[in-house]
């Protein structure tokens, strides 16, 4: 994976938001098994504590799973995944409707912008 | 969890001059902590106190449960400001000589992480470059097998590259229940790396804090923190 960080913001929380995408766009998929805490914050660059912050994290959420000796893997319970991934999307049009509003962009405006765009693409 | 180091009411005097002035915190095991301030802030002084190079003027520091001193030696491993080593010295004299001096020293590791960096044991140390000298000291520093590591300026003068490769030995090659203080000012190399700051101001302890809570609460990086920090 390739990790890009913003150091105005808490790097756990990061670390958490780039992990839930991997998974929701199957960069890492279903009952996939995880590297090691330390390899992992090795490859990310960050300290193993915080690495092990996001990831206990993102346990409680269900996204990932431990099984007592062999590590830890990714969910297999595709519903969970598909879940997040909806509430992911939703977030972000959210937030792209608020940027639309502080432009002066009503709802039908940005639906016409939509489909004039998706007429340009075909 | 009991912490490696404690510090209450450490003050260093020279003259009416506080170098170091009712420095008080704890450090748990397993902590990466950044100890930031500018020049002339009491990084240095508070390290050498805890490496057991200075006396402290008053107050108390413990690490392990006991000052600092010959016994403390056997398991801090402190990497200096300045070179103490003889430039004479090739890198093979250098592995022997720590080899004898500290029994945590792990000789296979040293020569592993000189081959990662590109320098040759036959090399002295006079010949080399201000940043191989750098990670000359860094190599035999965290070769050892210790409880505590004082770091100071570590990454200073080396290349971007090498500077990576350091975070990376440093995030890797300490133990779980180990912990590190490193000084610095080049804070944004090293700031995904840390688990707490601790700011220095004139002496004085003016904010010791997880990163990412500061991050949290002031919605900036503790680089831009810092330098709002010392603006005022």
């Amino acid at each position: 994976m390739r990790w890009e960080f913003d150091n105005t913001r808490p790097v756990y929380i990061q670390l958490c938001e780039q992990f839930t995408n991997a998974i929701i766009s199957g960069a890492l998929l279903p009952g996939e098994k995880l590297m090691s805490v330390r390899d992992l914050a090795k490859e990310a660059g960050v300290n193993p504590n915080t690495m092990q912050k996001a990831l206990s994290e993102l346990e409680r959420s269900g996204l990932l799973y431990t099984q007592r000796t062999a590590g830890r893997f990714i969910t297999e319970n595709k519903e969970k995944i598909k879940e997040i991934k909806q509430e992911t999307a939703r977030l972000r049009v959210l937030q792209f409707l608020n940027e639309m509003a502080q432009l002066g962009i009503n709802s039908q405006e940005i639906e016409e912008l939509l489909s004039h765009m998706k007429k340009e693409e075909s | 969890m009991t912490p490696i180091l404690t510090c209450e009411h450490l003050t260093k005097t020279y003259g009416v001059f506080r170098a170091l002035d009712d420095v008080s915190f704890t450090i748990e095991p397993g902590k990466i902590v950044g100890l930031l301030g500018e020049n002339g802030a009491g990084k240095s002084t508070l390290l050498k106190i805890l490496a057991g190079m200075l006396t402290k003027t008053s107050g108390r520091a413990q690490i392990d449960g006991n000052e600092p001193g010959v016994l403390t030696k056997s398991y801090v491993s402190y990497l200096p400001d300045k070179s103490y080593l003889n430039d004479w010295m090739k890198l093979s004299d250098l592995f022997t000589l720590f080899s004898g001096f500290f029994a945590d020293f792990d000789i296979q590791k040293a020569k592993e992480m000189a081959k990662n960096l590109g320098l040759s044991e036959k090399t002295r140390l006079k010949a080399m470059s201000k940043g191989m000298q750098e990670k000359v000291h860094l190599i035999l520093t965290m070769s050892r097998h210790a409880k505590l590591y004082l770091l100071d300026e570590p990454i200073g003068g080396v290349d971007p590259a090498a500077r990576d490769y350091i975070l990376d030995t440093i995030l890797t090659n300490f133990s779980e229940d180990a912990s590190i203080l490193i000084s610095t000012h080049m804070i944004a190399d090293v700031e995904q790396i840390l688990d707490e700051a601790i700011f220095l101001k004139q002496g004085k302890l003016i904010l010791h804090a997880p990163v990412d809570e500061l991050r949290e609460t002031h919605h900036q990086s503790v680089d831009a923190l810092f330098r709002e920090v010392y603006r005022s």
